[in-house]
C-alpha cells in the first residue's frame, strides 16, 4: 500500500474531529443537565469547553486545507476531507447552541421557577440521541445508520412546532412568567438547531460514503425523503 | 582520520594528473609521425613546384623540367568514376541494410560481404579488374580487351563501396526512432520517410563515410598497375591508359633520374594537398546547407 | 470537425505478448477524451492501434474493428491515409532536426506532394496561431531550425505540424510530460481551444491533467478497460473499486 503518510494524516483528521465532536457532545449534554438541575457551575464548564471548540475548529479547517493543497486527494479521499470541513463547521454550532442553551439557564436563574407546557428534557433527549448516532455513524462510516437520523429530524420539528404555539399562547396569556416562556422558547430553538445540525452530520457522512448529495431532498408533505441517494 | 584522507586525496591528484600526461603523451606520439611526414614532404616537395609542375607533361627520360599536369588530371578522372560507382552503391547498400532489410539473412550476407570485400588486399582488387574487364574480349563488359581508365575507376569505385556502405548504415542507424515516428504519423509513406528525413538527417555521417573512402581510394597505386597503366600523355578518355598521380609517383620514385626523384616529392605533396581540399571544399559546401542552430 | 471513434472488440499483441484484451468503447466528437493508467497497462498502444502505428512493429498484430467516422480503419483503407486523418504528438518533443520551423509545419504535406506556396505559407500560419506558437516564431520561420526551440514551444510546434494536415482527431501520447508547468498550462490551453474542431485522446499519467481538460476519462489496467464514464464521475465516485485504488494513489 502506497501512501502511508497521507493515510496517516487523514486518520489523524478523523481522531481530531471525533475529539471535537466529543466536546461537542459533552456540551449539549451539561447545557441540558445546568437546565434540569439549574447549576450554575456547570454553566462555566460550558463556557470553557466553548473556548476548546472554537480552537480545534481552526485546526481541523487548517489542516484539512493542508491536506487538499498538498495531497491532490481525489473520489473517496476528496469527499471525506469536504465532509470534515462541514461537520466541523456544524460540531461548532453544536457548541454555541449548548452555549445558548445555558446563557438561557443562567438568566432563568433569578427567575422564579415556572411550570410550562413544553417536555424540554424529552426534546433534548431527542436531540442529544440525534447527535450521538450522527457521530457514531461518522466513526463507523455506516450509512444506514446516518439514514435513521434522517428520520429523526422530522419529530424534532414536530415538538418545536408544538412548543413555539404553546409558548406564545403562555406570553400572550400570562404575562407574568412570560420571561420563563420566552427563554424556554429560545432554549426549544436551540435544541432544534442541535437537531439540524446533526441531520446535516448524517447528510455528510452518507455523502462522504456513497458519494451520494442526499441533501434538501424532501418529499411532497414536508417529510424527508429516505430513499434518496440509494 | 583525516591524515589517511589527505594522503589519499594527494594520491588521487597525483594518478589523475599521472594519467592526463599518459593521454597527452599518447596524442603527441599519434601526432608527430604526421607532422613529421608532413613537414618532410614540404621540405623535399616544395622546391620542385612550380608552374610547370601543374601544366606540362613529363619530358621524355633524361631531359630535365616537366611536370605532372597529366597525373593529376588522371587521378581526377578515375576518382570521378569510382565516385560515380561507389557513393551510390555503396549509399544504396547502407539504405537497404539500415532501412529495409533489418534482421533478414540477405542483410546479414550483404554485410558479410561487405567487411569480406574491405579486407581485400588492393592489388588484388586490381588483379580482379584486370580479369574482369581488361583481359575479356567481348561487347558485353564495357571498354573490355585494354588497359584503360574505366578499368581502374572500377577497381577503385569497388574498393570504395564497403567504406561507404558500413558508414551510411552505421548514421542511419543513428537517427533516433522519434524522428522515423514523427515522420510515419503524418502519413507520410515509409520510403519517401525513409529518404527525405532519415537520410536528410544522417547525411552529414554520410557524406563523412563517402569522405573517408574518397581519401582512402585516392592515394591507392597497386590497383591502377594492371588496369589503369599510366600514360606519359594527355587523356582524360575512359577507353585509354590513363594517368594517375600515385602510380607516377611509383613509377618515378623507382627510376634512376634525380629530376624524376625530384617530381616524385613533388607529386606526394600535391596529392597529399588535394585531398585534404578536397575534403574540405565538400565539408564547406555540406555545412553551407545547415540552419542555426541545427543538429 | 472531428469525429466520434467507435473502437469494438479490439485486441492487441506484441508477438506472444496479449498487450490488449476486448477493448470497446466509443470515444465522443469533439471532445477531449483522457485514458488513465499505470505504466504497461497498454494505454499507449491502444492509442497506437487508433492510428495503426503500432504496425510499424513487426511483431504487432491486432483483431476487431475500430472506426473512425465512418470508416473501418483496418478493412477500408491502408495506414498512410489513416495517418493523414488521425494525427499524433508524442510524449517527447520531435521537430525534424535538418528542417526549419517552416519546413516543420509544412512537412506533412510537402512530403505528400503539395507544393504551392500560397497555400503551404497560409496553412503553415493558420497551424502555428492554431497551436498558439505564431507571435514567438513568426520572424524567423525560415532562419531557425526546429530543434532550437525551447521544449514547450518544440512541443506546440509538434502540434502545429499535426494539425497542418488537417486530421479529425488528434492523438496525444503524454504531450506534457517532459514539459515544466508553464509550457504544461499552455499546452493544456490549448487542447481546449483545439476540442473545438477536432477530437482529441491524450493518454496521460498525471490525473489532475486528465480533470483538467478532457469530458470523458478511462481507466486501462492489465490491457482491459476496466472504467469509461463522465471525468466528474471518475474522479469523485468511480464505480470500480479498482479505479479508485489507482486514483486515490493506493495502488498495489
Amino acid at each position: 500500500m502506497t501512501r502511508i503518510r497521507f493515510q496517516q494524516s487523514l486518520d489523524d483528521l478523523k481522531e481530531n474531529l471525533l475529539v471535537m465532536a466529543g466536546l461537542a457532545e459533552q456540551a449539549i449534554q451539561r447545557a441540558i443537565e445546568a437546565y434540569r438541575v439549574r447549576d450554575l457551575s456547570i454553566c462555566d464548564l460550558v463556557s470553557r469547553s466553548e473556548i476548546a471548540i472554537n480552537r480545534l475548529e481552526r485546526d481541523i479547517d487548517q489542516a484539512a486545507l493542508d491536506l487538499l493543497a498538498m495531497e491532490q486527494p481525489m473520489a473517496i479521499d476528496l469527499r471525506f476531507i469536504l465532509a470534515v470541513i462541514k461537520i466541523n463547521a456544524d460540531l461548532e454550532r453544536v457548541g454555541d447552541a449548548a452555549k445558548s442553551i445555558s446563557d438561557r439557564v443562567r438568566n432563568m436563574d433569578q427567575m422564579a421557577v415556572a411550570d410550562l407546557p413544553v417536555d424540554i428534557p424529552r426534546m433534548a433527549s431527542l436531540a442529544t440521541d440525534m447527535v450521538r448516532r450522527c457521530l457514531q455513524s461518522f466513526i463507523e462510516a455506516d450509512p444506514e445508520m446516518a439514514r435513521t437520523v434522517l428520520t429523526m429530524d422530522d419529530a424534532v420539528d414536530a415538538m418545536n412546532r408544538a412548543a413555539y404555539k404553546a409558548l406564545t399562547k403562555v406570553m400572550a396569556e400570562q404575562g407574568h412568567i412570560a420571561p420563563q416562556a420566552l427563554n424556554a422558547l429560545m432554549i426549544c430553538r436551540s435544541l432544534e438547531r442541535v437537531a439540524d445540525h446533526a441531520t446535516n452530520i448524517a447528510e455528510d457522512v452518507i455523502f462522504w460514503v456513497k458519494g451520494a448529495d442526499v441533501r434538501h431532498h424532501k418529499i411532497a408533505g414536508g417529510g424527508r425523503d429516505p430513499q434518496a441517494g440509494r | 582520520m583525516a591524515k589517511g584522507n589527505k594522503i589519499r586525496e594527494r594520491m588521487r591528484a597525483v594518478t589523475d594528473h599521472a594519467a592526463t600526461g599518459l593521454a597527452v603523451l599518447s596524442t603527441l606520439l599519434v601526432v608527430a609521425p604526421l607532422v613529421a611526414i608532413f613537414v618532410y614532404l614540404v621540405y623535399k616537395g616544395a622546391s620542385s613546384l612550380n608552374l610547370a609542375f601543374f601544366t606540362e607533361l613529363p619530358k621524355p627520360e633524361g631531359e630535365t623540367g616537366g611536370g605532372m599536369a597529366n597525373a593529376i588530371l588522371g587521378s581526377g578522372v578515375l576518382l570521378g568514376v569510382a565516385s560515380c560507382i561507389g557513393i551510390p552503391i555503396g549509399i544504396g547498400g547502407g539504405i537497404f541494410l539500415a532501412e529495409f532489410g533489418r534482421g533478414t539473412k540477405l542483410a546479414n550476407a550483404i554485410r558479410f560481404t561487405a567487411d569480406v570485400l574491405n579486407g581485400v588486399p588492393s592489388i588484388v582488387m586490381g588483379v580482379a579488374a584486370y580479369a574482369l574487364i581488361v583481359k575479356p574480349q567481348n561487347h558485353i563488359i564495357p571498354f573490355s580487351g585494354h588497359f584503360s581508365a574505366f578499368s581502374g575507376g572500377v577497381a577503385l569505385g569497388i574498393m570504395m563501396i564497403p567504406t561507404v556502405c558500413r558508414t551510411t548504415e552505421e548514421m542511419l542507424l543513428m537517427v533516433p526512432h522519434a524522428v522515423r515516428e514523427a515522420a510515419l504519423a503524418l502519413g507520410v509513406p515509409n520510403w519517401r520517410s525513409v529518404l527525405s528525413i532519415t537520410v536528410k538527417t544522417a547525411s552529414p555521417g554520410i557524406i563523412t563515410g563517402c569522405m573517408l573512402a574518397f581519401a582512402r581510394v585516392a592515394g591507392e597505386t597497386a590497383p591502377l598497375i594492371f588496369t589503369a597503366l599510366g600514360n606519359q600523355f594527355w587523356s582524360a578518355s575512359l577507353d585509354r591508359p590513363i594517368a594517375a598521380l600515385p602510380l607516377q609517383i611509383y613509377v618515378y620514385a623507382l627510376s634512376p633520374y634525380d629530376d624524376l626523384h625530384r617530381l616524385a616529392w613533388g607529386g606526394a605533396l600535391v596529392l597529399i594537398v588535394l585531398i585534404v581540399l578536397a575534403v574540405s571544399l565538400v565539408r564547406f559546401v555540406a555545412g553551407r546547407g545547415v540552419l542555426k542552430g541545427a543538429s | 470537425m472531428g469525429v466520434g471513434i467507435e473502437v469494438t472488440n479490439l485486441n492487441a499483441w506484441y508477438g506472444a505478448n496479449h498487450t490488449l484484451q476486448d477493448i470497446n468503447l466509443n470515444i465522443p466528437a469533439n471532445h477531449a477524451t483522457a485514458l488513465i493508467g499505470p505504466s504497461g497497462c497498454g494505454k499507449s498502444t491502444f492509442v497506437r492501434c487508433l492510428n495503426r502505428m503500432h504496425e510499424t512493429n513487426p511483431i504487432a498484430r491486432v483483431t476487431g474493428t475500430v472506426r473512425i467516422g465512418d470508416l473501418d480503419i483496418y478493412e477500408d483503407a491502408k495506414p498512410v491515409e489513416i495517418r493523414r486523418r488521425v494525427g499524433m504528438v508524442f510524449q517527447r518533443p520531435n521537430p525534424f532536426p535538418t528542417m526549419s520551423i517552416y519546413d516543420n509545419v509544412a512537412a506533412g504535406l510537402k512530403l505528400n506532394g503539395y507544393h504551392n506556396r500560397r497555400v503551404l505559407d497560409e496553412i503553415v500560419e493558420k497551424s502555428l496561431k492554431n497551436s498558439a506558437l505564431w507571435d514567438e516564431v513568426k520572424d524567423d520561420l525560415k532562419k531557425k531550425s526546429g530543434a532550437s526551440l525551447s521544449g514547450g514551444q518544440q512541443q506546440r510546434l509538434c502540434i502545429a505540424r499535426a494539425l497542418a494536415v488537417d486530421p479529425e482527431v488528434l492523438l496525444m501520447d503524454e504531450p506534457a510530460s517532459a514539459l515544466d508547468p508553464v509550457s504544461t498550462s499552455k499546452i493544456e490551453d490549448l487542447i481546449f481551444q483545439l476540442k473545438t474542431q477536432y477530437t482529441i485522446v491524450i493518454v496521460t499519467h498525471n490525473m489532475q491533467q486528465a480533470a483538467r481538460v478532457a469530458e470523458k476519462t478511462g481507466f486501462f489496467l492489465n490491457g482491459r478497460m476496466v472504467e469509461f464514464d463522465s471525468t466528474h464521475k471518475i474522479f469523485t465516485n468511480p464505480s470500480d473499486k479498482r479505479t479508485e485504488d489507482y486514483i486515490t494513489g493506493r495502488f498495489g
